[in-house]
């Protein structure tokens, strides 16, 4: 698979996340990955940008979440980007869905999914921009 | 538009509400919505049939887990059926099966309200 980048930028606000889903399918199975490749990267996407519209800009919606995808031969990585309040993964604890129940909230799973549907994930941030990037390696052939 | 909806229907005493279409953090107010009214209607058994949902994401899932409790405090339980693969993928993934009688069929989570239960047989009671 030849290198290849696409990038889509949209309003932080969760009506978008459709587009976004639509956005990272149609350039993955155009790349040839499986069925069930693209729905693994998709809810990861998914879950890294209803965290940063509901933690990094805390629901306001008149900012900018940039999502790049890009295909190389060994792996598709996924970088979002925002200027809102960084994502401390340190302070990040696994959720318990026992615990969770009992206490009536549902929260805390979106970055259990990412880490369990992609082979990476890694934040950094830098003068007031962060950045979440998602990696999956594609090994043998995705296509089949 | 819309990308998700629930419609209603019921059968000996058990609310079902079938969903349909994705299900995320943009929607899942409305099924939060569904579920409260069914709860402040008094219906406390659902049956939440997934057979026409694309998609879930964890603010989906969050919404069950929300409510569950409550709801079998009031004697009732949400169990879910009928779900697609690709979206059983993702409760099986956060570890549902354990909390929630997910069921292949609407008649066996029928049948599982008819017997009575309310929670998974291979959860331990606190």
């Amino acid at each position: 698979m030849p290198n290849s980048s696409h990038t889509l930028t949209i309003p932080s606000s969760t009506q978008h996340l459709r587009e976004v889903r639509r956005f990272v399918e149609e350039h993955a199975r155009a790349a040839g990955l499986s069925r069930p490749t693209v729905d693994e990267i998709k809810i990861a996407v998914d879950e890294a940008c209803t965290n940063i519209i509901k933690h990094a800009y805390a629901g306001s919606d008149d900012q900018e979440v940039e999502v790049e995808l890009t295909f190389s031969p060994d792996r598709l990585e996924v970088c979002l980007r925002d200027q809102g309040e960084p994502f401390d993964p340190s302070s990040y604890e696994e959720p318990d869905l026992v615990e969770l129940t009992r206490r009536r909230r549902g929260g805390g799973l979106g970055v259990h999914i990412m880490r369990r549907c992609m082979d990476k994930v890694h934040y950094t941030c830098d003068d007031g921009y962060n950045e979440v990037c998602l990696t999956k390696y594609l090994n043998g052939n995705p296509a089949s | 538009m819309s990308t998700f909806s629930v419609s209603y229907r019921s059968t000996n005493g058990v609310q079902i509400l079938d969903l349909h279409g994705e299900l995320d953090a943009h929607t899942a107010s409305d099924l939060e919505e569904a579920i409260q009214s069914c709860f402040e209607d008094g219906s406390v058994q659902l049956l939440v049939n997934g057979e026409e949902l694309q998609y879930i994401s964890s603010a989906g899932l969050g919404v069950f887990m929300a409510y569950v409790e409550e709801i079998r405090e009031a004697d009732g339980d949400i169990k879910i059926a009928s779900l697609q693969p690709k979206v059983y993928n993702v409760f099986d993934l956060l570890g549902f099966p354990v909390l929630f009688d997910i069921c292949d069929t609407e008649e066996k989570a029928l049948h599982l309200f008819e017997e009575g239960n309310t929670k998974p047989s291979n959860e331990e009671s606190s």
